[in-house]
């Protein structure tokens, strides 16, 4: 049962990480002078579109989280308002945290927003679909040997890896080398998105690696 | 400058731009108008200091031809050419809030001395607009009327001189600047405004030229080309080390005879040059076209004799001349690199000293480790004796082989045998390392980072930026630890989670202060801050967890307060905002609530006579910047007229001294009769707030704010994160290392030599006097880091109750924390040596560490002096 857990968890990350892939790529075909670095914006919106809807989506067919009592519909649309609430929460602490970095306060806001966007969509609608907007089980899952399931420990990967790739991403900045990729938020959005891609393909990996280790206890 | 732009048009004139090499700074740049060579960076040092001009210069070789010099302006003239003028009279430049009386004094003699015919050579140098850029920035109002009172002298000193003229042979008006003017109105850095000066020679013998080709942009030459050109000009040899060369336009109105004459002697002097610094000088191509340009020379000169034909004489001429042209240009291009010389030996020496530092590491990671210095089982030691021995031998063989002149060598014995000792003690202290924890091998995973950056010009240009970025991190971090250590109780025991999570909400609504009781068994492993005091206050906790925030927020400020670095520098900043004329009644306002707020984070642990001395020091700040111009009081509406402030600063150092006089009082008395901790602590703090009011006093007004966040984060990170998490010693070390270095570009310096603010050296001073001022411009430079180590002092000293080696062990952390960087930088600098931004970019930042490692040396004997009493009083 383990096993095949792990190539479902496998098989979703990959679909996720080839999406990411062709976001950049396919909309060169429908979008006149379309290109990562060139119309950067609308390559955040596309990026973060394209893993929001598969997130989703995964989230309904997989249903990784089982929840045990069957909840009524208004129930239901209340959550999702939920979520949708600290989706945007999140944005805002994201730009928050981005600006006390030193961005910019006033230009280039929308530039430092759609990366905030794209940041809570690698690591905050994740959370969002797996937990639900339940803060206690977030706290839980961040803490150490939080983890109940192999769902959760890649989540926990995921995340660490999209926002560590966003910080190194920001390393590059001060460098007098003039590339169009040095132009915030280039190089922190392009930091972030290879440091989900590297947390989809790590997380399996490791899964399976200390798969002998990782003992969930279940409550 | 309408005169001399006519002056220019009109023809009669050369006009061209100069590039001035770094160090943009005058003492250089003299020397390098003077003599023709390129000043290497220990000049800056010297700047504030300048000694006599030994090597060949122009105005030696003048005063030798027997020409009378007469000389006005800036004394570092005078200090450079003690006995060359005939008549003199130096203006100090270094009081640089004065912007009248600097020029007067040189515009005064003007009328006389134009009058007269008893001399050759005068030399006018004004200050002026030097201290306006350097006070008010280049965009001020004050430059337009400087700028026209320049221009008229100009206009005087030309009239002047053609009416003079129909009698003898024409003069020459040369007109040029030592360096430019940064964005910021500073200078010392290699920015295109700082290098780029005018270079303008007005006489009569140059023929009028149309007013047409004056509009195209002037040529550009070196500014060490002034030298050879002047002292052919004035038929003077040119100076043995000038690798200039002569800016022929000058010479123009000669015929083809004496031109080619002209450049053959710049030639030869050049090539003569080469041939005493490198010994293959014969392969340097500017060397071959020489010998080429010389033998057509030759020929030329052989055509002219048999009288050829003008026409292809005048052809040839020219050929010959392009020739020797371009020899020239190769010729001072390879001198210019050649006159860098490197000392290898020296080099290896400091390297390995503080190599040996660095190795240290682990020992100062062990939790007992303390800074002291272990003096006798290295004296004991064969080891010691054997590695000195080696050494010495080692130091013969190199400084007897050596060809060429090394620092080292020419250091007294007694010294080399002191440096060899150190080495070798050092070497036998190094111990096998003791196993490192992980949290250490975190912060040091930080550190490493940012010595490894150092290796990039970018990274050092923008330095500011890593360690803003590091800081923030770390907040960041800690906000994590925070949440851990206040959520973490309910991981671990869900039924009591349940407990304080009503509390919370409870909390929340009613704003009660609840106390939330926690168990003490249950503390083993959850919340070292639960453990720490017993009861904790619920809006507490919130505080605390707010903390970051707020510490994340105020930097965010801070960094917005002053733009520093290179890239990023031009953008509009609060600094500038407030310091600009129209904001006079913001920045008062600012500086008073700032300085309302300062007393009020210093005060609480201040005995009632420092409170008073304190508040009384403030005000007298308050007035001395009212004093000087930068703020005003409400009820007064312009109109004051503006002092040097002297009576206001010097009230304001009466409390200084006074506070810090107390503060070791009291330490001395803890020391010597009590053994009173709280003593103890009352007199370190008393001694920080000291230096806190002195740096109340240096800090320009719109700087005030970064002293008040420095405190008020200091206050928050004390009470909220550092007390209640117990982080030990070395972890609360790198902390304060941090926030130093931050707080060290918050300030607005940077890694530039233009951003030292040298007006702060003569705070409450009448004239240069050189300690103080030096140790003044030093502690504004460096009082982001040296207030967050008195801080560190105080901090662990108020812990020693908890852990008794903490103050030994910080001091031996905080002196590593420095010297690692260092050690890595002197290393990277000998590897890059041949880098194109050696001395504009990797130079001054060496000279930065370097001064700050003296400072954090000062720092380490403080410790160990309040270190060392606290031994002792445990032996009693």
């Amino acid at each position: 049962m383990r096993e095949a857990e792990i190539r479902r968890l496998l098989a979703a990350n990959l679909l996720c990480a080839v999406s990411i892939i062709l976001a950049a790529l396919v909309p060169a075909f429908f979008l006149d002078g379309f290109s990562v670095l060139g119309t950067h914006l609308t390559w955040l919106c596309v990026c973060s579109v394209c893993v929001a809807t598969l997130n989703i989506i995964l989230h309904l067919v997989l249903k990784p989280s089982q929840s045990p009592k069957r909840s009524s519909f208004a129930h239901k649309i209340s959550r999702f308002l939920k979520c949708c609430i600290y989706f945007f929460m999140s944005c805002i602490l994201f730009h928050a945290i981005i600006v006390l970095y030193g961005a910019p306060l006033i230009e280039s806001v929308t530039e430092t927003f759609l990366f905030a966007v794209l940041l809570s969509t690698f690591t905050t609608l994740q959370c969002l679909c797996l937990l639900g907007p339940n803060v206690q089980a977030w706290i839980r899952v961040f803490s150490k040997n939080g983890a109940m399931s192999i769902w959760e420990s890649s989540l926990q990967i995921t995340t660490v890896c999209s926002i560590l790739g966003a910080w190194f991403g920001a390393f590059p900045i001060p460098l007098d080398w003039d590339r169009p990729w040095q132009v915030w938020p280039i190089s922190c959005s392009l930091g972030a998105t290879f440091g989900y891609m590297a947390g989809l393909i790590i997380a399996p990996l490791w899964i399976h690696w200390n798969r002998k280790q990782l003992t969930y206890k279940s409550r | 400058m309408p005169y001399t732009t006519q002056v220019v048009e009109k023809g009669t004139s050369y006009s061209f731009i100069a590039e001035a090499k770094p160090p943009t700074v005058t003492m250089p740049r003299i020397k390098a108008l003077m003599t023709g060579s390129i000043p290497g960076f220990i000049d800056v040092v010297v700047n504030l200091n300048s000694p006599a001009l030994l090597d060949d210069n122009l105005i030696w070789q003048a005063k030798t031809a027997g020409k009378r010099i007469i000389f006005y302006g800036d004394d570092t003239w005078v200090k450079l050419f003690p006995k060359h003028f005939v008549e003199y009279d130096g203006t100090t430049s270094f009081f640089v809030s004065d912007f009248t009386e600097v020029d007067d004094n040189v515009t005064r003699h003007l009328d006389r001395v134009l009058k007269r015919e008893d001399w050759d050579l005068l030399i006018l140098h004004y200050l002026g607009l030097d201290h306006i850029g350097h006070m008010t920035g280049p965009n001020s109002p004050l430059v337009g009327p400087k700028l026209r009172e320049m221009d008229n002298i100009l206009k005087k000193i030309h009239i002047s001189l053609l009416s003079k003229e129909e009698a003898s042979l024409p003069n020459l008006l040369v007109v040029c600047g030592d360096h430019g003017m940064s964005e910021t109105g500073s200078h010392g850095g290699s920015s295109e405004g700082e290098v780029h000066t005018p270079l303008l020679f007005i006489s009569s013998a140059f023929e009028k030229r149309s007013g047409k080709d004056q509009r195209t942009q002037p040529e550009r030459v070196q500014q060490t080309d002034l030298a050879s050109t002047l002292a052919i000009g004035l038929g003077l040899p040119i100076s043995r080390n000038s690798v200039g060369n002569l800016i022929l336009p000058v010479v123009g109105g000669k015929t083809m005879r004496e031109q080619l004459r002209f450049v053959h002697l710049n030639g030869f002097q050049l090539s003569r040059l080469l041939q005493e610094n490198t010994p293959a000088y014969e392969k340097d191509p500017g060397y071959e076209h020489f010998k080429i340009a010389e033998k057509s020379h030759g020929n030329w000169i052989k055509l002219y004799l048999e009288g050829n034909n003008s026409e292809i004489l005048l052809n040839l001429g020219k050929k010959v001349l392009k020739l020797y042209l371009e020899a020239l240009k190769t010729l001072s291009s390879s001198l210019s690199k050649q006159v860098a010389q490197y000392d290898m030996y020296s080099m290896m020496v400091g390297t390995v000293i503080i190599m040996e530092l660095l190795l240290s590491v682990p020992k100062a990671l062990s939790k007992r480790a303390e800074f002291e210095v272990p003096l006798s089982p290295p004296l004991f030691s064969l080891l010691f004796y054997l590695m000195c021995l080696m050494l010495c031998a080692v130091h013969v063989i190199v400084c007897t082989s050596a060809e060429s002149l090394c620092y080292f060598c020419s250091m007294s014995w007694l010294t080399a045998v002191g440096v060899m000792m150190l080495i070798s003690a050092l070497m036998c202290v190094l111990k096998p390392c003791s196993s490192w924890s992980e949290i250490d091998v975190l912060i040091l995973a930080g550190t490493i980072g940012h010595v490894l950056s150092l290796g990039a010009s970018s990274f050092i240009e923008e330095e500011h930026q890593t360690w803003y970025f590091s800081i923030n991190t770390l907040c960041l971090v800690l906000c994590q630890e925070l949440c851990r250590n206040n959520f973490l109780l309910k991981e671990c025991d869900p039924q009591h989670c349940t407990n304080v999570k009503q509390n919370f909400d409870s909390m929340g609504e009613t704003s009660e202060c609840k106390n939330i009781d926690i168990p003490a068994a249950i503390d083993s492993k959850l919340g070292k801050a639960t453990s720490s005091s017993e009861f904790i206050k619920g809006s507490d906790k919130w505080i605390s967890l707010a903390t970051p925030w707020i510490i994340l927020i105020c930097c965010r400020l801070l960094r917005s307060l002053n733009q520093t670095g290179v890239q990023w520098a031009h953008r509009p900043d609060f600094g500038h905002w407030l310091t600009s004329s129209e904001h006079k009644f913001e920045l008062s306002f600012l500086a008073a609530v700032s300085l309302l707020l300062i007393f009020f984070l210093v005060q609480r642990r201040c005995s009632l006579v420092s409170k008073i001395a304190m508040a009384l020091g403030l005000l007298g700040v308050y007035s001395y910047r009212a004093a000087i111009g930068n703020v005003t009081f409400p009820w007064q509406h312009g109109g004051k007229d503006i002092s040097k402030g002297i009576t206001e600063a010097r009230f304001v150092y009466v409390f200084v001294l006074g506070i810090v006089f107390t503060g070791t009082k009291d330490l001395l008395k803890s020391q010597v009769i009590s053994a009173d901790s709280s003593m103890k602590s009352t007199g370190l703090w008393e001694v920080y707030s000291g230096l806190v009011l002195l740096a109340a006093l240096l800090f320009r007004p719109h700087n005030l704010p970064v002293l008040v966040f420095c405190l008020l984060i200091q206050t928050m990170m004390t009470k909220y994160i550092w007390r209640p998490l117990k982080f030990d010693a070395a972890q609360i070390t790198i902390m304060h290392y941090w926030f130093g270095q931050a707080f060290f570009y918050f300030q607005g310096n940077s890694n530039g030599i233009a951003t030292v603010d040298v007006s702060a050296g003569f705070v409450g001073l009448d004239s240069y006097v050189e300690i103080p001022a030096i140790f003044l411009t030093a502690f504004a430079t460096y009082a982001g880091p040296f207030l967050w180590a008195i801080h560190l002092l105080c901090y662990l000293s108020s812990e020693v109750s908890r852990n008794s080696a903490a103050v030994g062990h910080g001091c031996f952390c905080y002196a590593l924390m420095r010297s690692i960087p260092v050690a890595i930088y002197v290393v990277l600098v000998t590897g890059l040596r041949y880098h194109l931004f050696i001395w504009s970019v990797f130079s001054p930042k060496l000279l930065y560490e370097g001064v700050h490692v003296f400072i954090t040396a000062a720092v380490c004997l403080f410790f160990t002096a309040m270190d060392q009493n606290h031994s002792y009083r445990v032996q009693d």
